[in-house]
This record gives structure tokens, C-alpha cells and sequence, in this order.
């Protein structure tokens, strides 16, 4: 097995009267594809939020490449390579596509983003459509954000977390308002474009389908706390995951 | 009499103009989410009424009955209420609710600019003097000091003003559902409130505050062009440091401003002006809902 | 793509410079005035591309003006260069210090906080008697690296000195909106969570923007004193500051000639106005406002540039 890029150990979140997340323990191996599922309040997007910033634990550790970034500032977890997309896209409203993509690859540059150096420059741009084009958006690369589809906002959502450095790439329900029959195209299309740069992947799915095909271990969340930690096939079996998650047998 | 009881005394005083100045334009922040820019404008607008009003009062043979007068100004600022409110709620503003905050301060900057000249067109630029309603309550004595006997009638408006309108807010009907508006407007629009008719409802109200602040001010000084470019000013202060929204806030903000004021009027004068807006800015940063809020203040 | 803008910014300095020899001295007054003030409201473009509207420039202004009357009164220096220095690096030091706590609030807060801070500078001086109270002070005509100018030529000299000013703050300004860091402002705009989660800091990027725009309003505050020969605490009253908001919403955040071209609109309607109309300038103005709200929600600006395809 590969080496852990990411060690959780031991987080705990309260919120008032409600337990978010109770002795929340996981190691995830370099180049992993790991999903989350769990029913709505169950703690996955706050276990996303404490790794990716957004909320402090109360406790617990979390280690990514010989450091614990618990508590870090979401900027700064991003610049270490810890990115994220959102379950509803983030995007900026009044921008292109493009310009979008040119935000995100103007942060990473180095030493930062420039005072003088043009936006909309050559380099710049190149490499904001080899991006748009590995994720088949860039056909829409001149147009504002309000104008594309539920699914193509998602593509541009995920590739602008693309830019920079990324070794973990978080996914918050990547298929969610997204039209059924485009629910696979799209997930294929992002595996495909992170497994080929070697990213960890963790993703949080309420379609157990997308969680079948495209995960090699799942997470199930319940009240806080994780009650399974398995391949698919085994969590989706599992009474109890089928008690407090799926309502179903797999 | 000490300095204490005398800061203590004027700030009261001031209090009570600013609390009546001010809560109309909480109010309508509250209720419609317009910091209304032009609420200096109405409350100017309130005082021309009034001095108009009090001047035809007296030439038809008000002698006889100097107190009509107080009945003149407040049917002054009545008339305001009734005419330029649903004039600028329903003519302007109810096209941009829901809109920026920021967008809809910039447009009741616009409607500023043009009730300055349309006041001063209607008015003239010659300065007003209606003392008249000013010397009638005489002057009052504590320990060795002369107040003038109709700036404590203002402290008596200032507090029917705030009974009445946390009465009419609390304990009437209509109240709580201008209460449900504020909380939140969608909601109660889905449960079936006519939320145009508390807006307009509300910003008459507000407008009759303003100038009913005006028009019982008027008295006092000479109504000259420019009125309300200072007023507004100060009434920020009071709703920003009570909490936008909140009409307890209100009152608080003009206590602290009041005897701020006062305290620094006796005691380091140079501080007079800005004593206020420090006490402005200090809340601003350190709680910028104010004390008692209805808004978010701060992005991070 | 430069050489365009270098170009752009040659030709407006020669064509704005020529009105020093076409113009009769009011005009000439009145385009250094409205160019001044045209720094200001530069500022304040700068900050709405980040999103928030400051209603206090005023304090900038000011205190750009009134360094510059001290320090020329009481050290006896007259340069203009030197002036105009030391008003930028006075407020260069005191943005820096506002900044980053302004840049925790938008919205109204941001505006009141804004407001509130200028009007504590006029407050504050109104009541400073040794330095002028209310009725403030008077600068001495200014030297340009030695030469004394009078009369036509003073005029001349402070005109195209402001000309050039605003031509370097213009490609400076218009470099800086084109380049990264102003799509990262336009970014934050629009969506700030976003801005912080690709790894870019929000407070940094609003700080930025707030103390450029305090250097424009000190640069701008110290050449219209000059101007006038004066300067008086209504430099940081509110309705100063208003008036600036007004040139910013006019001109739009897409171009930077606009703001230069609204400043110079609002000067003359004023000049006209207080002619002719001197009881109807408020209300044109006001309504004129309301129409550029209405209609062309991106200002004046937007009349020029698209916004398709070319970012503000």
C-alpha cells in the first residue's frame, strides 16, 4: 500500500447541542480514491470543512506531508495542496470561463499574483485551455458564468481547483444538480483528468452508483461518527450503513 | 448645580431631539433595508413645513390661541408624511427593494440632492424665524440655571415618540407584523402579509418622524437652506452605535451621543464635533452591529 | 498591447496639455480642479472593482491638502514635487494603518466606517483653531524644482503638472486593473470565499486597493489646495466625500478616461449651475444620478468598453 498522504486522528466537533463529528479517525494512502456518504447532517461535510479549513476541531489532529494543519487557515491548507470543489459551484459571477480559469492559475503563480503582469496573457491563457480542454469545457471559454449549464459549472468549479499544486483534491458532491444523463460523462471526464496527475481523491456522493463505480473505499458517516470504513461493495452491504444511510440493500 | 447634573441635564436634552430625528430612519432601515440618506432632507423638509405652517397659523389670527400652534406643527409633519412619503416610496423606492444595500444608499443620495433644491425652490433661500412656539412654555429654573421650558417639552416628545412606537410595534397587531417584516420579509410575504403596505406604511412613518424632528425644531433656530446636510450625519451615528434596525437602539444611541456631546461641550469643547463620530467609528470597529443589531456587520 | 496604452496615454497628455495654451485661465482652474478631484474618485473606482463603495474618501483628501498647507507654511517649502510627495506618503502611512481594519467590513459598514473616520478629521480640525478652525488656512503659490511662476504661466505650470499626474496615475491605475491582481479584485468581487479557497488572501487584496486609493485621494487633495490657494475642513465633510461617489458611479468601473471625464462633467455643470441655475445644479445632478443608476448600471464607462471581452 502506498504511503498515507493524509492521517486523520481523533477530531471532534460540537456546535452547541449537536455533535458534528466524534472521534473521527482516517488514513488515506497517496493516490487513493476515497468517498464519503453518509444521510444529510451526518458529519461528512464537516469532516470536509476541518480538513479543508472552512471549521476548527475542538481536537484532533490532522497530517498532511509532516504537518497538522487542524485549525490552518483555508488559504493557506490550499497553498499546501489540500484543494476542494463545492457543492454548489463556486464561481465568479461577472467573469468568463476563461477568466475564471486565469483567477485560479494568477494565484499559484510565483511569487503570487502580479501588479504588473497581464491577466489575459499568453502563457496564461494556454494553460488555462489545456485545462478547460482536458475538462471539454472550453468551447465555453468566452462566456459568463450565469449563461452555462448546471453540469458545465461544475467542470469549470472542479478545474479551477485544479491550478496549482494538488496532491488532495476534495470533491463536494460533484454530481450533484447535475442532469442524470450527465452524471457519468462528467465523472468520468474529472477522475480521469485527476487520476492522470496523480491526485488523491476524496469525494462526498449521495449516488451510490457514482459511489460503486468510481470509489475504491467508502466512508459512511452516522451522527458524527464514521460506522464503516471498507471497499464498496462491503460498506453498501453492511446493516448498519444500510440502517442509517442507504435504506436499502446495495 | 454641579457639572455633572448640568451634562447630564443638556445631554437629555439633546437626547431627545436625536432620539426623535433618528428613530424613523432605523425604522426604515429596519423595515425596508434603506439607509435613507434623505432622511436629513424630510427632517428639513418637516421643519420648512412647520415654519410655514406656525407663520399662517399666527397671520390668520392665531394670537388668540398661541398653543395651536404645537397643533400646526405636528399637522406640519403630518402633511409631510401624507405627501412626499408614498410620493418617494411609491414613485422611487419600491422599484429598488431587494436591490445592494450600497446601490440603494446612492439612490436616496440622488433623492438628497433633489429635495435640497426643491426646497429651496419652494422655500426661497431666506432664512425662517417662527420663536413664537418656542417662548410659550416659558423657562424653568434648576438650582441657578434657566432652561428654556420647550426643550424639555422635547424630552416629553422624544419619550411619547418611543412609547408610542414600541407600543404600536409590540403591542398592536399591525406591530407584530411589521416585526414579522423585519425578521424576515420573504417569510412573511409567504404567509400572506401585504409586505407593500407595510413598506409604505413604514417609510410614512419614517417620514413623519424625520419631520416631525423638524418641525419641532423649527422654532428653535432660523430654517435655512442646508439643514439636513447636518443632521443626517449625526442621525448615523446614533442608529449606527444603537444597531441599524433596532428602535431601543435608537434610544440608547441618542443617550451616548447626547451626553457625549454635553460632556464634551463642559468639558474639552475642541472635542465637541468629533467626539461623536469617534464614538461612531470605535463601535464600528469594535461591535459594528451596534448594540442592539439586525444585520451582519462584518464579512470576516 | 502596452505600446497601445503608451500611445493612448501620449496622446491624452498632449491633447489635455494643449488646453494650457487654448484655455482661458477659469477654464484651466476649473480642469485642474476637476482633475484633482478626478484622483479621488480614481481611488474609489479602484475599491468598487473590489466591491465595496467608500463614502470617505474625503478624509484623504484632506489630509493630502492639509500636510501639504503645514508643511509649506510651517517649513517654508514651496516645491510641488516635494508637497506632493510627502501629502502621498502621509497618506500612504495612514492607509496602511486603516486598511486592514477597514477591510474587514462592505457593505454599509463599510461606508459608515468610511464616513465616520472622515468625518472625525473634520470634527477634529473644525475645532483646531491654531490651525485654521473652520475657516482654515492659505498655501502660498507653488515652485516647480526651483522656478517661481505668476500670473498665466503659475497657471499654466500647476495644469500641466496635473495633467501629467493624471496621465501617470491613469496607466498606472489601468496597468494595475489589467493585471492579475485587478482580475484577483474583480474576483473578490464577486465571490470571496472562492478567492480564499483557490489561496489568495481577501483582506490583502481590499488593503491594497484601499490604500491606493488613499494615496490618490492625498495626491488629489494636495493639488487642489494648491489650486485653490486654501484648504478647510470641508475637504473631509460628508458631502465632499458624496460628490466623489457621485464622479465614481457616474464614470462605471470599466474605464479610467471616464472618471476624468465624469469629474470634469460634474465641474462644469457646477460652474454653469452656480451661474445660471445656482437653486437647480443640486436637483439636475440628482436626477441625472438617478438616471445613471437606472439606465447604465455600469456607468458612463460602460458606453465605451463592453463588458464582453474586455475586463474592467
Amino acid at each position: 500500500m502506498n504511503k498515507a498522504v493524509l492521517e486523520v486522528r481523533d477530531l471532534q466537533k460540537t456546535f452547541g447541542a449537536v455533535t458534528a463529528a466524534q472521534d473521527i479517525s482516517v488514513t488515506v494512502p497517496e493516490g487513493a480514491v476515497y468517498s464519503l456518504i453518509g444521510s444529510n447532517g451526518a458529519g461528512k461535510t464537516t469532516f470536509v470543512n476541518m480538513v479543508t479549513g472552512y471549521i476548527k476541531p475542538d481536537s484532533g489532529t490532522i497530517n498532511f506531508g509532516n504537518r497538522n494543519i487542524a485549525g490552518m487557515a483555508p488559504r493557506q491548507i490550499t497553498r499546501l495542496g489540500i484543494h476542494r470543489s463545492f457543492q454548489i459551484a463556486q464561481l465568479c459571477a461577472e467573469l468568463t470561463v476563461e477568466e475564471n480559469m486565469l483567477v485560479a492559475d494568477a494565484i499559484h503563480g510565483h511569487p503570487g499574483p502580479s501588479f504588473l503582469r497581464k491577466a489575459h496573457n499568453a502563457e496564461a491563457r494556454e494553460r488555462a485551455l489545456a485545462t478547460l480542454e482536458r475538462f471539454h469545457i472550453a468551447e465555453h471559454r468566452d462566456r459568463l458564468v450565469p449563461e452555462l449549464s448546471g453540469g458545465v459549472k461544475k467542470l469549470l468549479d472542479i478545474a479551477m481547483a485544479m491550478a496549482g499544486e494538488t496532491q488532495i483534491m476534495m470533491l463536494d458532491e460533484p454530481t450533484s444538480g447535475v442532469a442524470a444523463d450527465e452524471k457519468f460523462p462528467i465523472m468520468d471526464l474529472v477522475m480521469d483528468a485527476l487520476r492522470s496527475a496523480g491526485v488523491t481523491v476524496i469525494f462526498v456522493e449521495h449516488d451510490m452508483d457514482i459511489v460503486t463505480r468510481y470509489s475504491e473505499r467508502v466512508l459512511a458517516f452516522y451522527d458524527g461518527r464514521i460506522i464503516a470504513d471498507d471497499a464498496p461493495d462491503e460498506v453498501l452491504s453492511d446493516p448498519e450503513v444500510q440502517r442509517y444511510v442507504t435504506g436499502a440493500p446495495a | 448645580m454641579d457639572l455633572a447634573a448640568t451634562i447630564l441635564v443638556d445631554g437629555l436634552i439633546y437626547a431627545g431631539w436625536l432620539f426623535i430625528v433618528s428613530v424613523g430612519l432605523t425604522l426604515v432601515f429596519g423595515v425596508l433595508n434603506i439607509l435613507n440618506i434623505a432622511h436629513g432632507s424630510l427632517y428639513a423638509i418637516g421643519a420648512y413645513a412647520s415654519a410655514s405652517m406656525v407663520g399662517a397659523y399666527f397671520a390668520l389670527g392665531g394670537e388668540a390661541f398661541p398653543y395651536g400652534s404645537y397643533v400646526a406643527m405636528i399637522l406640519a409633519a403630518v402633511l409631510v408624511a401624507l405627501v412626499v412619503g408614498p410620493l418617494l416610496e411609491r414613485g422611487l423606492l419600491r422599484f429598488f427593494y431587494g436591490r445592494d444595500e450600497v446601490l440603494n444608499v446612492l439612490v436616496t443620495y440622488a433623492v438628497f440632492l433633489i429635495l435640497e433644491d426643491l426646497m429651496k425652490l419652494i422655500w426661497g433661500v431666506n432664512p425662517y424665524f417662527v420663536y413664537e412656539p418656542y417662548t410659550l412654555l416659558g423657562d424653568v429654573e434648576i438650582g441657578p440655571l434657566f432652561y428654556v421650558g420647550y426643550d424639555f417639552a422635547v424630552i416629553a416628545a422624544a419619550i411619547i415618540v418611543g412609547l408610542a412606537v414600541w407600543l404600536t410595534l409590540n403591542r398592536t397587531r399591525v406591530g407584530k407584523v411589521v416585526l414579522a417584516v423585519i425578521h424576515d420579509s420573504e417569510m412573511s410575504q409567504t404567509m400572506g402579509v401585504n409586505v407593500q403596505r407595510i413598506y409604505l406604511g413604514a417609510f410614512m412613518a419614517g417620514t413623519f418622524l424625520a419631520a416631525l424632528g423638524g418641525a419641532l425644531t423649527a422654532p428653535m433656530i432660523s430654517v435655512t437652506p442646508g439643514l439636513g446636510v447636518n443632521v443626517i450625519i449625526v442621525a448615523f451615528a446614533v442608529v449606527i452605535i444603537g444597531g441599524l434596525g433596532s428602535v431601543p437602539g435608537a434610544a440608547i444611541g441618542a443617550l451616548m451621543v447626547g451626553i457625549s456631546r454635553a460632556a464634551s461641550v463642559h468639558l474639552m469643547p475642541e472635542a465637541e464635533l468629533f467626539i461623536i463620530y469617534f464614538v461612531m467609528a470605535i463601535v464600528l470597529l469594535f461591535r459594528p452591529e451596534g448594540l442592539f443589531a439586525k444585520t451582519q456587520a462584518r464579512k470576516i | 498591447m502596452r505600446i497601445n496604452l503608451l500611445l493612448a496615454a501620449i496622446i491624452a497628455f498632449v491633447v489635455l496639455a494643449a488646453g494650457s495654451v487654448i484655455l482661458p485661465d477659469w477654464a484651466m482652474f476649473l480642469f485642474a480642479m476637476a482633475l484633482a478631484k478626478g484622483l479621488v474618485c480614481l481611488g474609489i473606482v479602484g475599491m468598487m472593482r473590489g466591491g465595496v463603495v467608500s463614502f470617505g474618501q474625503g478624509l484623504y483628501y484632506c489630509l493630502g491638502a492639509y500636510t501639504a498647507t503645514l508643511v509649506a507654511n510651517t517649513f517654508g517649502v514651496s516645491d510641488i514635487f516635494l508637497l506632493t510627495l510627502l501629502s502621498s506618503a502621509v497618506c500612504l502611512l495612514v492607509g496602511m494603518a486603516f486598511g486592514p481594519l477597514l477591510s474587514s467590513y462592505r457593505g454599509i459598514f463599510f461606508a459608515m466606517l468610511s464616513l465616520a473616520l472622515s468625518m472625525v478629521l473634520y470634527g477634529s480640525l473644525s475645532k483646531m483653531s491654531f490651525i485654521g478652525g473652520t475657516d482654515g488656512l492659505n498655501i502660498a503659490a507653488p515652485t516647480f524644482l526651483g522656478w517661481a511662476p505668476e500670473g498665466r504661466a503659475l497657471q499654466m505650470a500647476l495644469y500641466i503638472y496635473v495633467v501629467a499626474i493624471v496621465v501617470i496615475a491613469g496607466v498606472l491605475m489601468r496597468i494595475y486593473f489589467d493585471s492579475e491582481r485587478g482580475l484577483l479584485t474583480l474576483a473578490t468581487r464577486d465571490n470571496e470565499l472562492r478567492v480564499e479557497y483557490l489561496g489568495a488572501s481577501v483582506r490583502n487584496v481590499m488593503t491594497y486597493n484601499y490604500v491606493f486609493g488613499a494615496v490618490l485621494g492625498g495626491i488629489g487633495g494636495t493639488i487642489a489646495a494648491l489650486a485653490l490657494g486654501h484648504v478647510d475642513p470641508e475637504f473631509a465633510f460628508w458631502t465632499t466625500s458624496g460628490e466623489f461617489v457621485f464622479v465614481a458611479i457616474l464614470a462605471g468601473s470599466l474605464s479610467v478616461p471616464s472618471v476624468f471625464v465624469a469629474a470634469i462633467i460634474l465641474e462644469l455643470v457646477r460652474s454653469f449651475s452656480n451661474l445660471y441655475f445656482p437653486n437647480t445644479w443640486q436637483l439636475a445632478l440628482g436626477l441625472f444620478l438617478l438616471a445613471v443608476i437606472i439606465v447604465l448600471p455600469k456607468g458612463l464607462g460602460s458606453l465605451v468598453s463592453r463588458r464582453k471581452g474586455n475586463p474592467a
